[in-house]
């Protein structure tokens, strides 16, 4: 069993003049009790894929492929039926900018109680859900403007866990939050799992992501290049991408991948890392395929 | 030569943040701000970034001792002091191309055409945008690259200080240590001042010649 099934997903953007291939037949699903962690350089993607399923991409948006909740296809549904079944009953989402996701002149309460009562749940909640989120009941009379980063952050997850959504995204959802703080979010995430609930965890964090995720998908320049289990992808990165950026941590090597991510707008035909890979050669010039989008992976069990 | 900040008390709507807090940065120096949420870290950014006129206590830049905030404070001594804050969608202003925001301080100093078009191309392709980027505006880029614009934006007019709110928590690894080393450049170049306010101890310990805390607020206001 599924909560979503996703199928070649693909996102292009048209501009003036070019067009930005900024998902790319992308294929996914999350079970019931699965914590997936999504993570990539910044630009490849990530955001786009939770806009996208959540009806948010803007009009210049072009869609392709199949996003299954149960029956009803997201991508396809239509506005009316993600507002009336999808967005918080089914699907619920930490936006990735807490600071201009809130109304200014509403405060954190205000907003907490309504989206409880727009769910039919009680108000009186709110003080409990923003506890669970980690943020003090004293901090929901304020307004978006007095809050710290931080509590802007954690009061954007209550607000996504007012409608106790069966499955969640998360798009770094810790930031701004000190250890403990980012702990408690983890904990709470790995928690909704562990009762039959789902998550979709955005995260540039690698240590929470290995933290608490059952799976990993790495992205890079719009595509999924590793999807295994979690323990696998940090004990042994399969493709030379995922090995990278795990050497780029503050401490491990903390040295930037050489060069840039390509343009999303002119993605070459080949394998779109081998420009700054050290395992490139001739073979990567066609694009590579499998679990593991290379030609030449680290760990060649993964392949089979 | 440093920016201090001696004895400041500082808050909101009657709520104290900040109580007799004290905090130097050197010219080439990289100090590192700690504490936990709540504690008032960016309060103390901008008290310092001259956005924020304290309730008691002073800022002073290179021996001179600042008073108050925003626009009574002259120009060009405003902007020898550069702020990265958390959230570049809030930071950003949505009409400006990424060019013409990082363009945008060397146009307020007048700069000539060329040396500004240059300095635009050098800076991006230093924070890691690519050329497409440049022509589009902030909401047709994800977070990370408009972050980048505003680092390079930043740094285009050579301040003497860079204040760096949790600037890099969005980043992924890879991106974070590219800032990182951006950063690190101008200082040896230029003598920039930097504050890092981080809650990751791995970066700081990397990062900072020396790293202060904040204490804890108390547990009403977390
Ligand atoms: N409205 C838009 N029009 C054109 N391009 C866009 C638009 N929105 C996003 N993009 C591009 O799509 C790509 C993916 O963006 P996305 O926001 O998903 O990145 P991300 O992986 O979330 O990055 P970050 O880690 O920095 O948040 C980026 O290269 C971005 O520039
Ligand atoms: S396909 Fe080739 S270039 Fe791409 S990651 Fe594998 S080895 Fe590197
Ligand atoms: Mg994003």
């Amino acid at each position: 069993m599924t909560l979503l099934q996703i199928d070649g997903l693909s996102v292009r953007f048209r501009l003036r003049d070019a067009v930005v291939q900024a998902v790319t037949d992308l294929t996914l699903s999350v079970r019931p009790g699965e914590l997936l962690a999504v993570v990539g350089e910044s630009g490849c993607g990530k955001s786009v894929l939770a806009h996208a399923l959540f009806g948010l991409l803007p009009r210049n948006a072009e869609v392709t492929g199949r996003a299954l909740m149960g029956e009803v296809d997201v991508l396809r549904c239509g506005e009316k039926r993600l507002a009336r079944e999808i967005r918080g009953r089914r699907l619920g989402l930490v936006p990735q900018s807490p600071a201009t996701a809130l109304t200014p002149v509403r405060t954190g309460r205000s907003l907490l109680a309504e989206t409880l009562r727009a769910h039919r749940r009680d108000p009186g909640l709110a003080d409990t859900v923003a506890a669970d989120a980690g943020l003090d009941a004293h901090a929901l009379d304020r307004y978006p403007f007095e809050l710290s980063g931080g509590m802007a952050q954690r009061l954007v997850t209550a607000l996504a866990l007012a409608s106790d959504p069966p499955l969640l995204i998360a798009d770094e959802p810790t930031t701004g939050l000190d250890r403990p703080l980012v702990d408690h979010t983890l904990d709470l995430l790995r928690r909704r799992c562990d009762n039959g609930g789902a998550v979709l965890l955005i995260t540039h964090d690698l240590a929470a992501a290995e933290r608490v995720a059952d799976t990993v998908a790495v992205m890079y320049a719009s595509r999924i290049v590793e999807h295994r289990p979690a323990p696998d992808v940090f004990a042994a990165p399969a493709h030379p991408y995922t090995a990278a950026l795990l050497d780029a941590l503050p401490d491990r090597a903390f040295t930037p991948i050489p060069g840039h991510p390509p343009m999303l707008t002119a993605l070459p035909p080949g394998c779109a890392f081998a420009a700054r890979c050290p395992r490139a050669d001739t073979a990567c010039a066609s694009r590579p395929g499998g679990p593991v989008a290379c030609h030449h992976p680290l760990v060649s069990e993964a392949v089979a | 030569m440093s920016l201090t900040a001696t004895g400041i008390r500082a808050g909101y709507r009657g709520h104290s943040v900040l109580d007799d807090v004290s905090l130097s940065i050197g010219a080439g120096e990289t100090v590192g701000l700690r504490g936990p949420s709540g504690s008032g870290k960016s309060t103390l950014v901008r008290v310092l970034a001259l956005l924020h006129t304290p309730d008691a206590g002073h800022v002073s830049l290179d021996g001179d001792r600042i008073d108050g905030a925003r626009h009574r404070v002259p120009a060009d001594v405003r902007t020898r002091i550069a702020v990265l804050f958390q959230s570049p969608r809030a930071a950003a202003d949505p009409r400006l191309s990424l060019a013409d925001l990082i363009a945008e301080p060397l146009r307020a100093l007048r700069r000539p055409r060329e040396h500004v078009a240059g300095r635009v191309a050098e800076l991006a392709d230093r924070a890691g945008l690519t050329a497409d980027l440049l022509t589009r505006r902030p909401h047709a880029v994800s977070d990370g690259q408009l972050q980048r614009a505003c680092l390079a934006r930043s740094l285009a007019h050579e301040p003497r200080y860079l204040l760096c709110d949790e600037a890099t928590t969005m980043l992924d690894a890879s991106t974070q240590a590219l800032v990182a080393t951006v950063i690190t450049e101008q200082q040896q170049r230029t003598g920039m001042g930097v504050l890092l306010v981080s809650h990751d101890p791995a970066l700081l310990a990397r990062r900072a010649d020396r790293t202060e805390d904040l204490p804890t607020p108390p547990a009403s206001v977390r």
